[in-house]
Order: C-alpha cells, then sequence, then structure tokens
C-alpha cells in the first residue's frame, strides 16, 4: 500500500561542512539504525530518506564537522486546530496498518503539570536559611514501615535503655531519588548496567523491573537492586526474590495503567531469554492483571507469600499506577501488608504503551500523591509505609515538592534515560534505539559503556541532591524529614479551588 | 561397637524426620517451625492436622553457597488441609497432600513436586516454571495460567480429573494432562487463550468452541506419546491403587492435542 504519511523531520545537511564523498567519514551513516543516510556512489554525494527519520539526534551530534541538524516537520497540512497534524498522521498510519499505535516514553499531550504551578516557600527574616555549603544537611531517607510507637526497656546499667520495639525491615538510601523500574529487556544491558553501578554508588537503589537480574550482577549490584515481579513473573524465582534488598509487585504503570505488555520476540535475545528464563525469540507477555490477584485480599497473599519467600526480611514494595480512586486502593494495598507504596503518574515513561492509553488514561502523580498521602494520614496508617513518587519527575524541584506533598522519596526513569544520551524520540518500541538504550542489536547496545553511563547518572543525582539541599536550606530546614508532607511550604499559582483543595495548599499570597 | 553404630544411624533417622503438630499454629508459626526443622537438618517433615495454613513450602528457601546447610529437599507430608499458595516459589522440594488444596498450589513454583490425594482450587500452577504437580481430583478455574519454560525446566502439571475455564491462558511453556478418570466431562471453556508455547494434552472429548484464541489441536506424534506415558506413569505410581486404575488403560484412550499457533500471538496487533 502506498503510504500517504509525510516525513516528521527535516534534515539539513550543510553541503559546506559535509565531509560528503570522502568514505573516511559517512559518520551519520553508521550512526543512524534508521537508514536514514546513505552515500550514493554514482552521484558522489549523501542522500537521506528523511521518511524513516525518528528525530534522535544521533547523527547530529555524532557529525564531526556539525554540518547536520534535524528538526521536526513545520506543519504541513491546512492549518486545522481540531485536525492537528499528529491526528490526520495517526489516522493515516491506522489506515494503512489496521493496528494499535504504539509509543515509547511517556505522555506528551500537555495535561496539566502541577509541579509547574506550585512554589516553594524561602525564609526571611522570621527564620533565618541555612548554607547547605557550611551547614550540615540530611537527605538520608528511611523507607518502610515505622513503628506507632517506641518503647524502651532497662537495660544492664540504671541508666542503660534498650530499644523494645521491633524495627521492621527497611531500607536506607543516601538522597531521596531512587532509579524507577526499567527491566534487562526493555532497555540494553549497558543502560541496566549503568543503573546498577550508579545506584551503588550513589547509596541509593535502581529497580529491576520484570526482567529478572542477571545473574553475575547479583554479587555486586544486588545490595543497590530492588527486585520487580509483575504479573509475567519473568525470571522469579526464591533465589531471584532473595537477591536485592526490597522486592516490587508491580500492579501498574503510569503509562499503561489497566494494561499488560508485550516484550517483542525480536528484543528476547538468548541474554534476555536466560534472565526472563523463557524461550529465545518467543514473546514475552504480561497479562493486564496479576492472576492469583483479584482483590485486595488476594494481594495480601501475594504480598505475604514474597514476605515468606524471603524469610520476612525484606521490604515489600506495591506499584500502582494513579488512577481515580488511588486513595482507597492505597489504603487497601497498605492494609494488604505493603511495605512501600510507589504511585506511578499519568506522565510515566514505558519503552511500549498503546499511544491511545499513554494520552488518556490515569491521573497526574501530584494529584494523586496528594489524595493518597491524606488518606493514609487521616486512617491513621501513614506510618505503616513509605510512599514514593513517580511519573515525570524532571528536576530536583519536582522531587522537593514530592516530597512536601507526602512522598517520601521520587523515582527517577526518563530522567535518568535522558541522562544516559536518550532524547525522548520516543521510538523505544522499534528497538533500534541509536543511543544504545532501548535496544538488544549489539551493534547499538556497544555504543553505551557501563562506566560512562553511569558517571553521567552519578552526575545528575549528585546535582540534583545539591539542588534540594539549596532549597532546604532557604526554606531553614536542615534535614529532609522536616520537609516531607510539609505542605505549609508549597503555594499553588494558576489552579483553581478544587486543585488547591486536592492538593491540600493554599493559593499563592494566602 | 555394633550396638553404637546401629544405635547412631537410628538416632539420626530420628534427628532427620520432624513431626509438627499444626493444630492452633498460624502460618507464620508453622513455618517457622518448618524452616528451623530444615536449618537443623531435617529431611523429612510430618505436618499433623493443618488447618488451612498457608504458604506452606515456602519458606524453605536457603542460598546453595550457605557453609551449614546444603540446599538438600526436603520431603514435607500434610495431613489435613492446607491453605492457599502451598509451594508458592517453591524451590525443589517435595510436598505430599493426603487432603483437598486450595488455591494458589505451586504458585511461580520453581522446582521440586507437589502430590494432592485429592483435588485443588483455583489459579494451580499459576506461572509454574519447573518442577511436577499431580492432582488426583479435579481443580478449580484458571490453571496452569502462563507457565512457562527455559532450556531443561519444563513444567509438568498432571490432573486425574478435569479442569474448570482458563485452563492454560498466556501459557508460555511447559506440559499440562488432564485424564478425565472416571468418564469425567471436560466443561472448560476459552481453554489456552493467549498460548504462545507449550502443550495441553486432554483426554476425552473437546468441542472446539471450548478453545481460547490462538489454539490449534494438533495430531500426536511419536515425542507426544513418550511424554505422556512418562507423566501418566507417574500419576499411576502415586495413585493408580486409590483410583484402582492403570497407566495402559489410561493411555489407551483418545487424547486431544492443544498447541499454540504462534508464538508471537499478539503480533500483528500493532500498527508499527
Amino acid at each position: 500500500m502506498k503510504s500517504y504519511l509525510l516525513p516528521e523531520f527535516l534534515l539539513e545537511r550543510d553541503e559546506s561542512k559535509c565531509i560528503q564523498n570522502r568514505a573516511c567519514c559517512q559518520a551519520c551513516v553508521r550512526q543512524c539504525s534508521n537508514g536514514v543516510h546513505a552515500f550514493d556512489s554514482s552521484q558522489g554525494k549523501m542522500v537521506s530518506r528523511p521518511e524513516k527519520c525518528t528525530g534522535c539526534q544521533r547523527c547530529v551530534v555524532f557529525c564531526p564537522t556539525g554540518a547536520l541538524r534535524v528538526v521536526p516537520a513545520p506543519p504541513s497540512y491546512r492549518p486545522n486546530q481540531n485536525w492537528t497534524v499528529e491526528r490526520i498522521r495517526d489516522i493515516k498510519k491506522q489506515a494503512e496498518s489496521g493496528g494499535v499505535l504504539l509509543r515509547g516514553c511517556g505522555d506528551d499531550t500537555g495535561h496539566r503539570i502541577y509541579w509547574d504551578h506550585l512554589l516553594l516557600n524561602a525564609s526571611q527574616v522570621t527564620n533565618p536559611s541555612i548554607d547547605p555549603l557550611r551547614e550540615p544537611m540530611e537527605l538520608k531517607t528511611f523507607l518502610g514501615p515505622k513503628p506507632e510507637r517506641l518503647s524502651l526497656r532497662q537495660g544492664g546499667r540504671e541508666d542503660e535503655f534498650e530499644l523494645e520495639t521491633e524495627i521492621l525491615p527497611h531500607l536506607v538510601v543516601e538522597t531521596p531519588i531512587l532509579f524507577s523500574a526499567m527491566s534487562y529487556g526493555s532497555i540494553s544491558y549497558p543502560a541496566f548496567k549503568s543503573l546498577a553501578m550508579a545506584a551503588s554508588e550513589l547509596g541509593t537503589l535502581f529497580n529491576t523491573g520484570e526482567g529478572g537480574l542477571p545473574l553475575e550482577l547479583r554479587k555486586d549490584y544486588g545490595r543497590c537492586a530492588i527486585v520487580q515481579i509483575a504479573s509475567g513473573r519473568f525470571g522469579v524465582d526464591a533465589e531471584y526474590l532473595n537477591s536485592g534488598v526490597a522486592v516490587e509487585i508491580k500492579i501498574g504503570q503510569g503509562a499503561k495503567p489497566g494494561i499488560g505488555g508485550h516484550l517483542p520476540g525480536e528484543k528476547v535475545s538468548s541474554l534476555v531469554a536466560a534472565t526472563r528464563m523463557i524461550p529465545e525469540g518467543s514473546d514475552a507477555i504480561s497479562p493486564a492483571p496479576h492472576h492469583d490477584i483479584y482483590s485486595i485480599e488476594d494481594l495480601s497473599t501475594l504480598i505475604h507469600a514474597v514476605k515468606e519467600a524471603t524469610n520476612y526480611q525484606k521490604p515489600v514494595f506495591v506499584k500502582i499506577a494513579a488512577v481515580h480512586n488511588a486513595a482507597a486502593i492505597a489504603s487497601g494495598i497498605v492494609r494488604a501488608g505493603a511495605d512501600i507504596i510507589a504511585l506511578d503518574g499519568l506522565r510515566g515513561g514505558t519503552g511500549t504503551a498503546p499511544k491511545i492509553i499513554r494520552e488518556n488514561v490515569g491521573i497526574p502523580v501530584e494529584l494523586a500523591l496528594a489524595a493518597v498521602d491524606d488518606r493514609l494520614r487521616s486512617e491513621g496508617i501513614r506510618n505503616r509505609c513509605s510512599i514514593i513518587a513517580a511519573g515525570g519527575i524532571r528536576c530536583s524541584a519536582d522531587v522537593a515538592k514530592a516530597i512536601a506533598l507526602g512522598a517520601d522519596a521520587a523515582y527517577i526513569g526518563t530522567a535518568a534515560l535522558v541522562a544516559m544520551g536518550c532524547t525522548l524520540c520516543q521510538s523505544c518500541y522499534t528497538g533500534k534505539c541509536n543511543w544504545g538504550i532501548c535496544t538488544q542489536d549489539p551493534s547499538l547496545t556497544n555504543r553505551l559503556n557501563p562506566k560512562l553511563g553511569s558517571n553521567r547518572l552519578i552526575n545528575l543525582v549528585r546535582a540534583w541532591s545539591m539542588e534540594i539541599k539549596e532549597m532546604l536550606g532557604g526554606m531553614g530546614l536542615n534535614a529532609i524529614e522536616s520537609l516531607r508532607g510539609n505542605r505549609d511550604q508549597l503555594r499553588g499559582i494558576g489552579l483553581q479551588e478544587w486543585e488547591l483543595d486536592v492538593l491540600g495548599i493554599k493559593g499563592a499570597g494566602e | 561397637m555394633m550396638t553404637e553404630t546401629c544405635q547412631m544411624t537410628k538416632m539420626e533417622i530420628k534427628m532427620k524426620t520432624v513431626e509438627i503438630d499444626s493444630a492452633g499454629l498460624s502460618y507464620r508459626e508453622l513455618n517457622d517451625l518448618m524452616r528451623e526443622s530444615m536449618l537443623d537438618g531435617a529431611e523429612k517433615i510430618i505436618l499433623k492436622n493443618v488447618t488451612g495454613q498457608k504458604f506452606i513450602g515456602t519458606r524453605l528457601y536457603f542460598p546453595k553457597a550457605s557453609k551449614t546447610v546444603d540446599s538438600k529437599k526436603l520431603e514435607i507430608e500434610i495431613f489435613g488441609t492446607p491453605g492457599n499458595d502451598l509451594g508458592a516459589f517453591l524451590h525443589g522440594h517435595s510436598i505430599t497432600v493426603f487432603a483437598n488444596a486450595q488455591d494458589g498450589v505451586g504458585n511461580t513454583m520453581e522446582n521440586g513436586e507437589i502430590v494432592v490425594h485429592g483435588r485443588a482450587g483455583d489459579v494451580v500452577a499459576m506461572a509454574m516454571r519447573g518442577g511436577k504437580i499431580f492432582i488426583r481430583d479435579s481443580l478449580g478455574y484458571r490453571a496452569a495460567m502462563h507457565m512457562k519454560e527455559y532450556e531443561d525446566k519444563t513444567p509438568v502439571l498432571v490432573i486425574g480429573g478435569t479442569a474448570q475455564d482458563f485452563l492454560g491462558e498466556y501459557m508460555a511453556g511447559g506440559i499440562v494432562i488432564l485424564l478425565g478418570i472416571g468418564d469425567q466431562e471436560h466443561r472448560a471453556n476459552f481453554i489456552g487463550t493467549g498460548i504462545h508455547n507449550g502443550v495441553i494434552y486432554i483426554r476425552g472429548q473437546l468441542e472446539e468452541e471450548q478453545l481460547g484464541k490462538g489454539v490449534i489441536i494438533q495430531e500426536l506424534d511419536e515425542h507426544d506419546h513418550q511424554v505422556l506415558k512418562n507423566c501418566v506413569g507417574e500419576f499411576v505410581n502415586h495413585f493408580g491403587a486409590e483410583l484402582d486404575v492403570k497407566a495402559e488403560e489410561l493411555l489407551q484412550g483418545e487424547f486431544v492435542k492443544l498447541v499454540p499457533a504462534s508464538n508471537r500471538p499478539y503480533k500483528a496487533v500493532y500498527a508499527n
């Protein structure tokens, strides 16, 4: 069928800069896995096929003479506010294929980003601000259940006391920023290892996602791994559950609430197959629900099965997508025995999701977070679990605002990928990621060196942590604990009454 | 000298078999005792008066590299009715139940064997990755869902009677056999929807409408007959006397073999 689709990007090659016919260059040809660039020897010049371009900018970055520019094609149909170029393109694509549209990365349609409508406070006169360069500033975060009260008993000497209360297993991270679940299979081995190495160096945690944890990484990186168990149960056995410091039961994901996932057979290489424990080349299908969880009671059973399998030594996370009744669901999750809830908002990333789901299902994490924190407090069970906010955390201020709204910590996924090279071209599902992140093609994965990838991640998280300290100091706080759920440090701007109400904050100036 | 050796052996045998009265124990207490027994070197654990305690066998994972205890496998006998998730994540031990079992038998089980002298509930062998489960009678809904195999690990589920709807949904590997003993009618619908690996053998009659999407019926070949001979043989070893059946009789019946039409069932769903 003749395709009616127009190219999404324009390629501009500065002929005066391009090395052209010298066969020694052709960097753009080698860098592009989509086959956009080619050297036409009959004409003796470079030619391009812009319709294959995803706009990932790899060729632009790696062109040695800076001769290339890739820009979004300007709207090329008659301007129409209703029938935008994107809508027209989607319809044409579906008319030609009859299939569900896929997209990588999180929702990009611009549903209100509440972080941008929240402003942080700073001390002036009445409470001195603190300079984090001179004063100690504590970002250390404890994740997991906290006892209702502490009781002490008399120790050996008269002035000695011992803790009588049993402290349940919990996690200690040096900064309230954790790497969100990204499975080996959806991302490449070097990308996965970069996250593990960075988490280890930073004293924080990475999350294996549902693709298992390769055996050779368990010894060095198990101590900074959250191992995930999802509806596909890939790579899950007792040894895996015990190989990390915590186990996360994934119920839902912000980018695609309520649906499962299909890792296409092309991405199931022999190594991915070994880690997931499924035959090579077979689709890895994660059903929409866990078929042993049809109720809160069933969830409780799986939580406790995991606790049994790990001898009650590891906290259990339950991750859900932020949806309409998140608060009531979260209450059920805590009562089911979860130690930590991960809330993944509408804008959360993904390797692949149906576009229509990504753009239309779920709610922003800011609203869900505020509602969940409120609900758990009002029911007097907030201490029984920690909350991790995920889905569209773009900078350190988003982390600080999430914590002020009630989160204990934040998960970052997309931001970590961007640090490693991702440019959000949203073509993860093609398996041809030119940045070596979201692909299993060895010629592409080799482009990412875990040492260098982890350095970028370490730099990013250190920079954000420093910025969080600056913000804390400005508020006159010297520990992240003092910001947690401290909504008085937040004011809303450009929000309606109901939004302020859900967020539990005042408007700016109030 | 002789006497002493004999006594030693006797002592050892005694030490290696532990009997636990489960009456009035919570599942956690019972599983604590089982784990302690394992760490003390027990080889066989007999549970008496079991009344619905969950997760039996789940806490018996012990890292292979341990110096004190090797990862030897335990034999567990259960008298009374075990609760949900019997043998969840089971790490190679063998469990025999002399009663009915409930939901979630062998959930995400890795290896070992579970033998139930009775019936079992729903979601049996969910996401099972290895080992064998033998159920003497019938079981409930959603059995063998998302069972999967890898290399030498092929999970096996053999059911004496029949199963209910959604049997083998999303199956990604393994062998499921329904024997329909006593001319049991197979009434399950949506069998094997989304199956992309593995095989289901059903002894008896089956209508095409009972099959889910993506399942096809295939003729049995030599390999299938060998698989059936082995698995049915083991089934009869466990229950032949109780059920008064012989392997040859069972193998003479008509078997329907169900396999996936493709190992990429959803490939055509997407546009890109």
